[in-house]
């Protein structure tokens, strides 16, 4: 099991009536009265330092991703982020993998540009990176960087391919693409790992994605928000895409990502974490459908089922989680929360059901100080990181999808 | 009142192999109407149109009765436009007067810049396709139904207004018809986003046909300001305004918008 401490950097001090002040946490939250340089500057390094103790702790990976113009997480580019947590675990001589989750290439011209940045944390970290690849949300590449919507997905597409090829062909080229066109592809510097390093590839639940992933032989990475059976819903059928297009079932085919919190008692962690539990699902998740996904993000096929398939309980993230309090976010399974051996169980027991080799936790999140995150950070790495160490050894699957370089050994963890 | 019935007629094209979908109805002269960015609908406006002339409403790609993937095929406005010119010649029709509404006001305009020999007479109803800083055009494809109705139409109690505000009651159908109208403005989003700015004001010049431009004083989603925009760039335009009348003038004021165009079009 390889687990990677994920950040998506949040403003951390919305004000109670965020959700009813402001029409969302994305592209609409006025800077001149939410954001404070003195606030912001301490954000980034509270970040930066929790996610290096969870490196300096045992955590197989750090991981930071892209989001524009909100409050959710604003890392805005993760590989400023991923540049500074290579260069610090290499000289501290950490064999923590960087897990970029990643640049959104869709609405990067050209997107070599990602290819260049993710060769040099490459080059600095010495070969410990993990590629993500996201599609993007409506927000990011549409909105804030004025993508088409329709065009997003083949836009994707045609980078991606552009960037494995500007990696890996010993020649210089020309890309004559639909979208990008470049007289000539010559990339300095090439990355560490050979061929490239592992790709992954994060998704909310459409199928097309699923046998692309499967297709290319990359693995797969979802967010799960919304609870056990949302999530059992996507590994299931992931895993019968994989069986469909002839794979094995290698378990690091797939990550998931979940916010947890631990402390000493159940009763203790559910009252400690609730502020924070609820101001992530009420104010950063404060989030309309068109800004998940505009009109065209979403293909045609998709778009029918989403609408009559009745399959998503919560559609409309700014409307439908609003009167869930974090009580019904527990018994719903949306986060892990509990003490270490509760936290234990039900990670081992997700992470059995889903057959997920990877997973990503969230320790802090939304309103969570960094007194706080630090606790639990250091909380779960004592009492629950090293029961997942061991999970899928004895299936001896290899991880193929994890830097070679990034090996943390087994009992590392403090 | 009898309602005109139009056939939907397939044309193979050659410009990227692309399939057209066009409803022709009526009798009497040819004019072709460019649909809105929500889709081709048969409407009221369009009936009564077709009571004195034959209305030839093509489908933009990936709506109506094309392929719904076919929008993947168009690069830019350029594709668009190639389409648009071979079908009418395909269909015959080497000059006739154009008609279009909102996003299909913008296609009109822009077919005329492309080809300006090939169009009679040109009839716009709040045409998007330019850009005036101070009056930003709101962005129909970011907004809740319940946003976008009031930024739409200021007489909700037209006939036609009503008709296109009650839903399907047949749940199932009703998210159809929701799934469609987003998969609509994605595929004719295409062309207009991030800005509805096409570049037309730099074209504009080369349209000569008589031009009449039909505006609903109180439009929301494109002010009336773009009225005389438009006829300021366009060399050969009036302006007429809706009094109590959004962004949909034909909806809300069917009788009014009828009358001007008969008169207009002849």
């Amino acid at each position: 099991m390889k687990v990677t401490l994920f950040h998506f950097m949040p403003h951390r001090d919305l004000p109670a009536d965020f959700e009813h002040r402001y029409r969302s946490s994305w592209v609409d939250v006025p800077w001149w009265e939410l954001g404070d340089p003195q606030q912001v500057q301490r954000y980034y390094n509270w970040s930066l330092d929790e996610l290096l103790l969870g490196a300096r702790l045992g955590f197989d990976g750090v991981g930071t991703n892209e989001h524009h113009q909100n409050v959710y997480g604003f890392w805005t580019n993760p590989n400023l982020a991923g540049a500074i947590l290579a260069k610090i675990t290499h000289d501290e001589n950490l064999p923590t993998a960087i897990v970029q989750l990643g640049a959104t290439i869709t609405s990067t011209t050209p997107p070599v540009r990602i290819a260049e940045e993710y060769a040099v944390i490459d080059c600095i970290s010495g070969g410990r990176l993990v590629a993500g690849f996201p599609v993007g949300l409506s927000a990011d590449a549409n909105i804030s960087y004025g993508i088409p919507p329709i065009e997003s997905r083949e836009r994707w597409r045609e980078a991606l391919d552009l960037i494995l090829k500007a990696w890996t062909a010993r020649d210089y080229f020309t890309w004559n693409g639909k979208y990008f066109k470049l007289p000539r592809v010559n990339l300095w510097p090439r990355p560490v790992q050979d061929p490239h390093p592992p790709i992954l590839i994060p998704g909310a639940a459409s199928s097309s994605t699923w046998d692309f992933v499967h297709d290319r032989d990359y693995s797969y990475a979802f967010l799960s928000y919304f609870g056990g059976q949302s999530a059992i819903n996507v590994a299931d059928r992931f895993w019968e895409r994989a069986v469909a297009k002839g794979r094995d079932l290698n378990p690091y085919r797939l990550a998931y990502l979940q916010l947890v919190g631990v402390a000493p008692t159940d009763e203790e962690a559910e009252k400690l974490f609730a502020p924070h539990v609820e101001y992530f699902y009420h104010k950063l998740l404060h989030l309309p459908t068109f800004y998940t996904s505009a009109p065209g993000h979403t293909d045609y096929r998709s778009l029918v089922f989403l609408f009559t398939g009745g399959t998503h309980k919560y559609l409309d993230l700014a409307k439908d989680l609003k009167a869930l309090k974090a009580i019904d976010m527990y018994r719903e399974g949306f986060v892990v929360v509990g003490s270490p051996n509760t936290v234990r169980q039900r990670l081992i027991s997700e992470v059995q059901r889903l057959r997920a080799g990877h997973l990503m936790v969230v320790l802090q999140f939304g309103s969570m100080p960094h007194e706080l995150a630090k606790e639990n950070i250091e909380l779960f790495s004592r009492e629950v990181l090293p029961a997942l160490r061991s999970l899928w050894d004895n299936e001896g699957w290899e991880p193929r999808w994890w830097p070679k370089a990034a090996h943390v050994p087994a009992g590392a963890s403090a | 009142m009898t309602v005109v019935e139009p056939e939907v007629r397939h044309v193979s094209l050659q410009h990227l192999d692309f399939t057209a979908a066009v409803r022709i109805g009526g009798k009497g002269k040819p004019v072709v109407y460019f649909h809105t960015a929500g889709g081709p609908r048969w409407d009221r406006f369009v009936q009564e149109l077709a009571r004195s002339y034959t209305v030839i409403a093509p489908d933009h790609p990936g709506t109506g009765n094309t392929e719904r993937d076919s929008i993947y095929r168009f690069q830019d406005l350029w594709d668009l436009l190639y389409m648009y010119d071979e079908l009418l010649d395909r269909l015959g029709y080497s000059r006739v007067t154009f008609i279009g509404a909102s996003f299909g006001g913008m296609v009109a305009c822009e077919l005329a810049a492309f080809r300006p020999e090939r169009v009679e007479k040109l009839l716009l109803i709040d045409p998007i396709g330019i850009w005036l800083d101070e009056r930003p055009v709101v962005n129909w494809m970011l907004l809740y139904p319940e946003e976008l109705v009031p930024i739409l139409f200021e007489n909700l109690e037209a006939e036609p207004v009503k008709e296109f505000l009650t839903l399907p009651t047949d749940p199932q159908e009703a998210a159809l018809a929701q799934a469609e109208l987003v998969w609509t403005f994605g595929a004719t989003g295409k062309f207009v986003w991030p800005v509805p700015d096409t570049g037309l004001a730099k074209r504009a010049h080369r349209i000569a046909a008589p031009t009449l431009i039909i505006w609903g004083e109180r439009d929301r989603l494109i002010p009336v300001d773009y009225a005389w925009e438009f006829q300021r760039i366009l060399p050969n335009a009036h302006v007429h305004i809706v009094s109590s009348a959004g962004h949909v003038p034909q909806w809300e004021k069917l009788e009014e918008v009828v009358r001007v165009s008969k008169e207009f079009i002849g």
